[in-house]
């Protein structure tokens, strides 16, 4: 009897897979919608990101909702900060939805993850806040709104060495977290070159993500007695690193990267993270053009609450995409790559895009502090 | 001599259908191949890397009762190694962009077949050292420190940046697994896996699984086997994870994290633990399901209600199913039975000759 | 190293330690009753931080009421999961057991994605525990010296109510033979129960001590704090209440004191716990304080 029941069991099961792929090939193909990917993790470790950037390109869409004539769509894939579930969603971008063009993903390895499968299927991408160099490169199908690491490294360098007035640098970086070590590589570089100093980076340390005890590493960095920590890495794990070095009784200044810029970091840090430096894409408190004025307004509208820089971006890789499709008078993929490349001096939320021959954007970065428990801006630097 | 006969028939009559189905089989895959979407092939090809590592994994913990959750590190090792063997110099250059490779792994670049293969090896040989080390221990202990070790694999891989990469990962690696790769060593290890638990060898792991004292007893070397069958069970994985890193053409240490173990764990329950068949269709009906569910993370549309976005929601799914058929169903899906001819004959999908002297079901 | 230096590092690693632990105490009673490693601790010590949370924050109640509550939902929560998941199996194979117990901690992870969010939570940490202190040169935050003694006090607690009391002696009973104790009239499904009620509300302290140390939550919290401090109970030698005090503090001092000596290892801190764990299985696989004892037939 069980083993009539396990192999009827068997049957059923994969009569309803076969039928269940059987569903899943089907995409409309409605002529008069343009569809645009949001490939975006919006559970997992990169959640919090996705969901944000979402947010933004959410909002672009429901103030322009179309172009040339037709109706644009958001078709949303979770790509669950997995990279297996990154290369599956975005087959069902590419080949089974059939989108236009692509807005996502936040996290660089995500980015590179769907990469390939965009490129085969020959439509354009546009990462929002992905800064690995290595998105773009040798990628001929992806774009990007954001400044890139090797850029940010060197004005947070620039940043300590001039503004800050540092001698005695030490680093402190999330090993497991590919953003985090090219960051604090490309910040090592600018400041010997700047200093001069070969012996000016006084300490490394390394941690995990999702590591809480910080307090071994930051005992080693105290004895070289630092003027300046830079830290990049995730918010929440930075946020204990700088709230663990006060109670350690570390004075040094902490810098980061464009990953702190999230209220989290201000909830989980609390006084502990007054004053901590950082480059970013956007400032909140000082609209720079009419677009982010725009953006402020139907943003706090609409949500209720400050966004975030990934938020800004998210809104102006939509807007891009948009304008490529304007300027091609097309929604052809192909057409659309074509007329991105050519994006220049295009006014976002988040600062004038220029698109240059590397598919990147030349940007300027927004440098940013804390004081009294918000976001403030310090200063913008250009490339 | 009336028994003889029908059980010659028998025979006769499985071969026959034996060879049918492999030439069906066959047709299926061509067919497959002309007629599917980019998309559907992508899951396909899933379907195949996930049939071999759930095979491996019930190996070691369904056919020789040994509880081992250290797969993930197995396919990390398999995965690293294929992937560095076969990329072409440039693009190890292009890729080790914080700190230049090893000289010595720079220049070296073997076609697919030997990467995979030295992958495997790679992976079965890790998988003797730490059998010979940890499989005295005591079941629950062998779990944990199976677990441990994967998480020191990852950790490995992700400083030992002149090697790996670091958390940069590799990525742009040839895009090698094809359907008739995936498929083809799913096949290959399948029957492999078949004659293994039919032969001797097969039969000392069940007879530890099933009591280890008395396996002992009768003569079996039983830590050696147990050894063995890690080590096979480790190279599999290694195999499954090439296959994998030449899928996807992008890896890095995050993505072996032991919560990878986790959904092969998921996989070889609900086939039914100690069953081939069972975790064939079990991990083709948990890639297709997976895929197809991922409706459930969107917005839903009840009929009387439409729900926001709940992700997550989907992996609820799975784990409460695990959960329920652990409950209630240990045996999963299939149980320890396997497929044979004989038990389409006795639900009557075959006409019934020879059911007397078929051994049909194990 | 300087002495300063080292006196620092000393008492990080001994703060970390304690609270190891006092988590490695729930892990090994509930090992020591079922011989059942409870992959779902570590998430049940998620489920204390959260409910604290959301007391704190959702409902707004004093933070000494939200823990008290905390415990006491936790605590039922523990003894749930127990009727729900592992009793049905307790005549089980081990293997069977095991796989629930990782299904469970799964289901209570991806539940906990859903309903709590995948984005990490502040945690509001009251000024009173905020404090921090100087003593003769080195640092101590005020809530490392809470946690050594919450961690002393449970710890008699416990050894009285396993030492002195009826139930202890039925726990005891119960550990040593369960089909004995039940022909001893002793209700061993009750004793069960006690048992991971006494475990989650340890979790649940732990989980509310660990929040206030890291004021951040997040839904996979408990995974690795959860594997560490099984692996501080091994060392311990499982199913001894002082033996995963001591491992407890043994791991705190391997993980700290290795980057303390070692900096150019900090980057394979998480694998230490584990090569410590392979190592003292290898060399006493009864652990530091651990009974030997047969294998059962």
């Amino acid at each position: 009897m069980k083993k009539r029941f396990s192999l009827l069991t068997l049957a059923a099961m994969m009569a309803a897979g076969i039928s269940l792929v059987g569903c899943s090939g089907s995409g409309s193909t409605d002529k008069n919608v343009i569809k645009i990917g949001v490939f975006q993790p919006l559970t997992g470790a990169n959640g919090a990101g996705g969901a944000a950037e979402y947010e933004g390109t959410k909002l672009a869409n429901k103030l322009f909702p179309e172009v040339l004539g037709k109706k644009i769509q958001l078709v949303v894939v979770d790509n669950k900060s997995d990279k297996v579930e990154a290369a599956n969603a975005a087959t069902v971008l590419a080949q089974k939805e059939k989108v236009n063009a692509v807005i996502g993903s936040w996290g660089s390895s995500l980015s590179m993850s769907g990469g390939p499968i965009f490129a085969e299927a020959k439509i354009p991408a546009v990462a929002v806040s992905a800064t690995n160099p290595n998105v773009t490169k040798g990628n001929e199908f992806y774009f990007r709104v954001c400044f890139l690491d090797p850029f940010q490294g060197t004005v947070g360098a620039a940043y300590a060495f001039n503004t800050l007035k540092a001698k005695k640098v030490a680093i402190i970086r999330e090993v497991s977290n590919d953003y985090s070590v090219g960051l604090a590589k490309f910040f090592v570089d600018e400041f010997v070159k700047l200093s001069g100093n070969k012996n000016a980076i006084v300490a490394t340390a390394d941690y995990n993500t999702g590591d809480q005890d910080f307090s071994a590493q930051l005992t080693n960095l105290k004895q070289f007695e630092p003027d300046v920590i830079f830290a990049p890495g995730n918010y929440t794990e930075s946020a204990l690193i700088i709230k663990q070095a006060r109670a350690l009784g570390i004075k040094a200044q902490f810098i980061g990267g464009d990953t702190w810029d999230e209220s989290s970091f201000l909830t989980v840090g609390g006084s502990a993270v007054e004053g901590a430096v950082f480059s970013t894409f956007f400032a909140n408190d000082k609209p720079i053009n009419k677009t982010s004025e725009a953006f402020l307004k139907a943003y706090r509208e609409e949500f209720k609450k400050e966004p975030a820089a990934g938020s800004a971006l998210g809104y102006d890789a939509y807007l891009v995409i948009l304008d490529a499709i304007k300027r091609a008078n097309s929604a052809e993929p192909q057409k659309i790559r074509d007329a991105l490349a050519k994006t220049k001096g295009f006014e976002g939320s988040a600062g004038e895009i220029t698109i240059n021959a590397e598919r990147n954007a030349d940007k300027a970065a927004v440098f940013k502090t804390v004081k009294d428990g918000k976001f403030v801006f310090l200063t913008t630097v250009k490339p | 001599m009336n028994t003889l006969l029908t059980q010659n028939d028998t025979q006769r009559r499985d071969r026959m259908l034996t060879l049918g189905a492999a030439v069906i089989g066959l047709g299926l895959l061509f067919a497959f191949d002309s007629m599917f979407d980019r998309f559907t092939m992508q899951i396909f090809k899933l379907c195949a890397i996930n049939v071999i590592l759930a095979l491996s994994l019930n190996l070691i913990n369904g056919f020789t009762g040994l509880f081992s959750l250290g797969h993930a590190g197995f396919m990390a090792v398999g995965a690293y190694t294929c992937a560095i063997l076969s990329m072409s110099p440039e693009q190890k250059e292009a890729n080790f962009v914080l700190q230049p490779i090893m000289p010595v792994l720079l220049n070296v670049q073997m076609p697919f077949l030997p990467s995979l293969l030295i992958g495997g090896l790679l992976a079965g040989f890790i998988g003797w050292v730490l059998g010979v080390v940890t499989l005295r221990l005591r079941d629950d202990y062998l779990a944990i420190a199976t677990l441990g070790f994967s998480e020191i694999i990852r950790v490995v891989l992700t400083n030992a940046q002149t090697i790996t990469n670091g958390s940069l990962g590799l990525k742009g690696l040839p895009r090698f697994t094809t359907m008739w790769w995936a498929w083809g060593s799913a096949i290959v290890i399948t029957l492999f896996l078949v004659l293994l638990i039919k032969s001797t060898y097969g039969r000392a792991f069940k007879s530890i699984r099933d009591n280890e004292i008395a396996a002992e007893a009768m003569g079996i070397d039983v830590l050696n086997m147990k050894v063995l069958s890690f080590t096979i069970s480790s190279a599999l994985a290694g195999i499954a994870g090439g296959l994998l890193a030449h899928y996807l053409t992008t890896i890095d240490p995050k993505q072996f994290i032991f919560l990878k173990t986790f959904d092969i764990l998921l996989i070889v329950v609900l086939g039914g633990i100690g069953s081939i068949t069972g975790s064939i269709v079990s991990a083709i009906v948990v890639t297709v399901l997976m895929e197809a569910l991922r409706f459930l993370d969107g917005p839903l549309n009840l009929g009387f209600m439409v729900t926001n976005g709940i992700p997550g929601l989907r992996m609820v799914f799975f784990s409460a199913l695990l959960m329920i058929v652990v409950i209630f169903r240990q045996q999963g899906l299939m149980g320890t039975a396997e497929f044979s001819w004989n038990s389409l004959a006795r639900i009557g999908l075959l006409p019934k000759r020879g059911q007397k002297s078929g051994k049909g079901v194990e | 190293m300087d002495f300063q230096t080292f006196l620092q590092q000393f008492v990080n690693a001994l703060s970390l330690g304690s609270l190891y632990a006092l988590i490695a105490i729930g892990y090994t009673m509930v090992y020591g009753i079922l011989r059942l490693i409870n992959f779902a601790h570590g998430d049940v010590f998620m489920v204390g931080g959260y409910l604290a949370f959301f007391g704190i924050s959702s409902f707004l109640i004093p933070w000494w009421l939200a823990f008290a509550l905390a415990i006491v939902l936790t605590t039922a929560f523990g003894v749930g999961l127990e009727r729900v998941a592992y009793r049905p199996l307790r005549d089980s194979p081990r293997i069977s057991i095991m796989i629930s117990a990782i299904g469970a901690s799964f289901l209570i992870e991806n539940l906990a994605i859903v309903l709590f969010d995948a984005r990490p939570k502040a945690f509001p940490v009251a000024e009173f525990f905020a404090k921090n202190y100087v003593i003769g040169g080195v640092y101590v935050a005020g809530i490392s010296l809470l946690i050594p003694i919450v961690t002393a006090v449970l710890l008699a607690v416990l050894l009285w109510i396993v030492n002195r009391t009826k139930t202890g002696m039925a726990m005891r009973a119960v550990s040593t033979d369960i089909d004995a104790a039940r022909l001893m009239a002793i209700d061993v499904n009750r004793i069960v129960s006690i048992t991971f009620a006494i475990g989650s509300a340890l979790a649940a302290i732990g989980g509310i001590m660990w929040a206030l140390k890291y004021p951040r939550l997040e839904p996979l919290m408990g995974i690795m704090p959860g594997l560490k401090c099984f692996i501080a109970a091994v060392v311990g030698g499982i199913g001894s209440i002082a033996g995963a005090v001591l491992g407890g503090l043994l791991l705190g001092m391997v993980e700290l004191m290795t980057v303390a000596f070692l900096p150019e290892l900090t980057g394979y801190k998480d694998a230490f716990a584990f090569i410590l764990l392979i190592v003292v299985l290898l060399v006493k696989p009864t652990g530091l304080l651990g009974k030997n004892q047969g294998e059962k037939v």
